[in-house]
């Protein structure tokens, strides 16, 4: 599904990700943990084709594909969602609105069927109501005026209405209470088909609680330096990330 | 025509599609303005001596006053006396019915989406369509009439009801008002005029459609709208002109009178040729609009959108005369490539327990420049007035300017005068944010845009709404990137 070999990325200049290489199977949920300014939202951010941070060397390759010349947009309707750490507000634009505009732009791009308002409105209720969101959220403005935890779940709704090949979560769980936190999980897990595949993103373990990984990765100073099971998440909640800076320094 | 040519061409085409040009013999005053002139418009016209008298008037006064320079715009001269200042399509007799209209004039509105024959007119809406100095013709006379309302051409309305022009012309904009307007007062050729009578509420929106199609002309029309007590009426104009490498001038003048609790409700779409992508060509578009809430309890509300013209001058304003009444300001200005746009409101408050809202939102782009101008004035009597002013710039890119000149004069200690001003650039964040939804890079500026005009969609006729966020749309098109 997804292979990232020694890939370098610079964002203004200096460099982020150090020759990172990563192998995400079909149906697998990798989590990537590590420090603060260890490259973990560049490497979101990167996934997602975001303008500014430039692909110095190495390859991403999404479905025997080259992304790295990809548009954001092109990415997007090739499977590829990216779940914000922050997500951004969009003042004056209805988030149904939003959400049915970017299903379809993703459609047409596919030489798919438009979906129309009714078949569109099933599908997000039905993800509202099991991430428990009040259906008054579609009529309000993108993110605005959401709570930190609205947004995080806002992006998980996306999430079920996209219907991505490969998702992205850049710390979904910062910021979520644990009762969030267990909805976030589950609204992960429903999605877990056996063919889609994540790549979680995050600095605790406890999300992973929820998720059991098939891979957990340590990412330290732009490169992953070490590989394991769901118990190296574990470990590294015991033991920090306190020995991995000293071994960088 | 090379290839390359015609592909260029017809990227503008698409950009700007109100840009084509009408075929049609016009009949045309020699270029000039004098004495003479103002007599030949008026006699063509057939209008009463006083008409002709007042013109005059307007004409002399003018000829003292300086061209004004304090906009935050670049103006290049305009000579006067290269203009033509009466055009219009040869026709045999003036029709009788929309019937007797050229069909290349009919063509030309129904290409403008304004379709004025019985078959295709727009549902619920009736059309006063002008072409250069003249109407037309006006769609569901009959209907109005029925229901007592009187909508049509300010020429047809000096004939049929001269002494209503006589009362209320020059009432709320007098012609000493400004150089434009005194301008107007001398030459102007048609336009629309509304009269509703008592406890009348319009029964389908009115609207005007203005298209400058001859070379080196004005267009100088008068709108008149008159609300009897208790009356209600909404009205819509909008306007293009073809694509022309010199630069065409437009100054309007137009008046609204609401008496004890009648409302007018008053919105434009301007799209007027802006000028190629260098700033060749395009509109000057210099307008006096002025709503007088005369009665006591009475509203009236502005809303604009305007995305054309080279040059925009336009300060749709409300005076506030009566106790209790109310005004009203949206509007949405947008300026791409070298287009000038310094627009915004006046609001007087002389009458006890006025209130007057004002929401402005400037889009800029390209290397255009937008500013918004707002006075709120509160006079020495005019207890307990309110006003809530809210001005929003969003800039695209990194060469366009945006600014605000707000004027708050405020003579009674019990006002109470709310200013907010925010200016943003469209974030990368936010861009990016869209795009990795799915969004190309066009869709997520116009949806992004939208959003920001919201407040003022919101108060368009619904048909209006959608075609001025298209009009949006496609005025946006290649400014990111």
């Amino acid at each position: 599904m997804l292979k990232i070999k020694d890939l370098h990325v610079s964002v203004d200049d200096q460099e982020i990700l150090k020759g990172l290489s990563l192998e995400v199977g079909e149906g697998e949920l990798h989590a990537v943990m590590g420090p603060n300014g260890s490259g973990k939202s560049t490497l979101g951010y990167t996934l997602a084709g975001r303008e500014d941070y430039e692909v110095t060397s190495g390859s991403i390759e999404f479905e025997g594909e080259d992304m790295v010349e990809m548009e954001p947009n092109e990415r997007a309707a090739a499977g590829v969602f990216l779940a914000f750490q922050y997500p951004v507000e969009i003042p004056g634009v209805n988030n149904a609105y939003f959400l049915r505009a970017a299903l379809n732009a993703q459609r047409k791009a596919r030489g798919e069927e438009e979906v129309d308002g009714v078949n569109f409105l099933k599908m997000v209720r039905a993800s509202l109501t099991e991430l428990e969101m009040d259906e008054s959220l579609l009529k309000r403005a993108v993110n605005e005026g959401f709570s930190g935890g609205e947004k995080k779940r806002n992006e998980i709704v996306q999430m079920a209405v996209l219907q991505p090949k490969l998702a992205i979560l850049d710390e979904t769980d910062s910021g979520l209470d644990i009762d969030a936190l267990k909805l976030v999980a589950d609204g992960i897990n429903r999605l877990r088909d056996g063919k889609r595949s994540f790549v979680v993103i995050t600095h605790y373990q406890r999300l992973l609680d929820y998720l059991t990984p098939d891979k957990v990765h340590v990412l330290s100073d732009g490169r992953i330096v070490e590989s394991g099971g769901p118990e190296l998440a574990h470990r590294l909640e015991a033991e920090g990330y306190g020995h991995l800076e000293r071994a960088s320094a | 025509m090379s290839q390359t040519v015609e592909q260029v061409q017809g990227v503008i085409q698409k950009r700007y599609a109100a840009g084509f040009t009408t075929d049609i013999e016009s009949d045309m005053m020699r270029p000039g303005l004098d004495e003479e002139i103002v007599a030949m418009i008026s006699a063509k016209k057939n209008e009463p001596e006083w008409m002709l008298e007042w013109r005059l008037k307007a004409y002399r006064h003018w000829l003292t006053m300086p061209t004004p320079n304090w906009a935050h715009l670049k103006i290049p001269a305009i000579d006067f006396q290269a203009l033509h200042y009466y055009a219009s399509p040869k026709q045999k007799n003036r029709p009788k019915s929309l019937d007797e209209v050229d069909p290349k004039l009919l063509e030309t509105f129904d290409r403008l989406g304004v379709p004025l024959h019985e078959r295709a007119r727009l549902a619920g809406v009736a059309v006063d369509a002008v072409f250069d100095s003249v109407s037309v013709g006006t769609t569901f006379q009959k209907e109005l009439k029925e229901a007592g309302v009187i909508f049509c051409s300010m020429s047809e309305a000096l004939q049929e009801h001269p002494e209503l022009v006589r009362e209320y012309i020059g009432s709320v904009v007098p012609h000493t008002d400004n150089y434009f307007a005194a301008l107007n007062s001398a030459v102007f050729s048609d336009g629309s005029f509304v009269y509703l009578p008592k406890d009348t509420i319009c029964p389908m929106e009115l609207s005007t459609y203005f298209r400058i199609n001859a070379r080196d002309t004005g267009q100088f029309e008068r709108t008149l709208i008159i609300a009897e007590p208790g009356s209600k009426v909404s009205y819509l104009e909008g306007c293009t002109a073809p694509m022309r490498d010199e630069n065409q001038l437009h100054a309007a003048v137009v008046e609204l009178v609401a008496l004890e609790k009648a409302q007018i409700k008053y919105s434009t779409v301007q799209n007027w040729y802006p000028g190629d992508e260098n700033g060749k060509g395009g509109i000057y578009n210099f307008v006096t609009k002025r709503g007088d809430c005369r009665g006591d309890d009475s509203r009236i509300s502005w809303t604009q959108v305007e995305t054309g013209s080279a040059i925009t001058w336009k300060y749709p304003s409300c005076i506030m005369r009566g106790e209790r009444s109310a005004g009203e300001f949206y509007s949405v200005a947008l300026t791409h490539n070298h287009q000038q746009a310094d627009t915004g409101t006046k609001m007087i408050h002389l009458g006890k327990d006025s209130t007057s809202k004002i929401i402005s939102k400037g889009i800029s782009a390209g290397r255009s420049n937008n500013s918004y101008r707002g006075l709120v004035r509160v006079a020495k009597k005019a207890t307990n007035v309110r006003n809530y002013t809210q001005c929003d710039s969003l800039l695209i890119g990194k060469t366009c300017g945006a600014h605000t000149f707000p004027y708050i004069e405020a003579a009674n200690a019990s006002a109470k005068v709310e200013h907010e001003a925010t200016t943003s650039r469209i974030g990368e964040d936010q861009l990016f944010y869209c795009r990795s939804r799915g969004l190309d890079e066009e869709e997520a500026v116009a949806l992004i845009v939208d959003g920001f005009c919201k407040e003022v969609f919101k108060e368009l006729p619904m048909e209006f709404a959608v075609e001025a966020k298209a009009l949006l749309e496609i005025s946006l098109e290649g400014s990111v990137g």
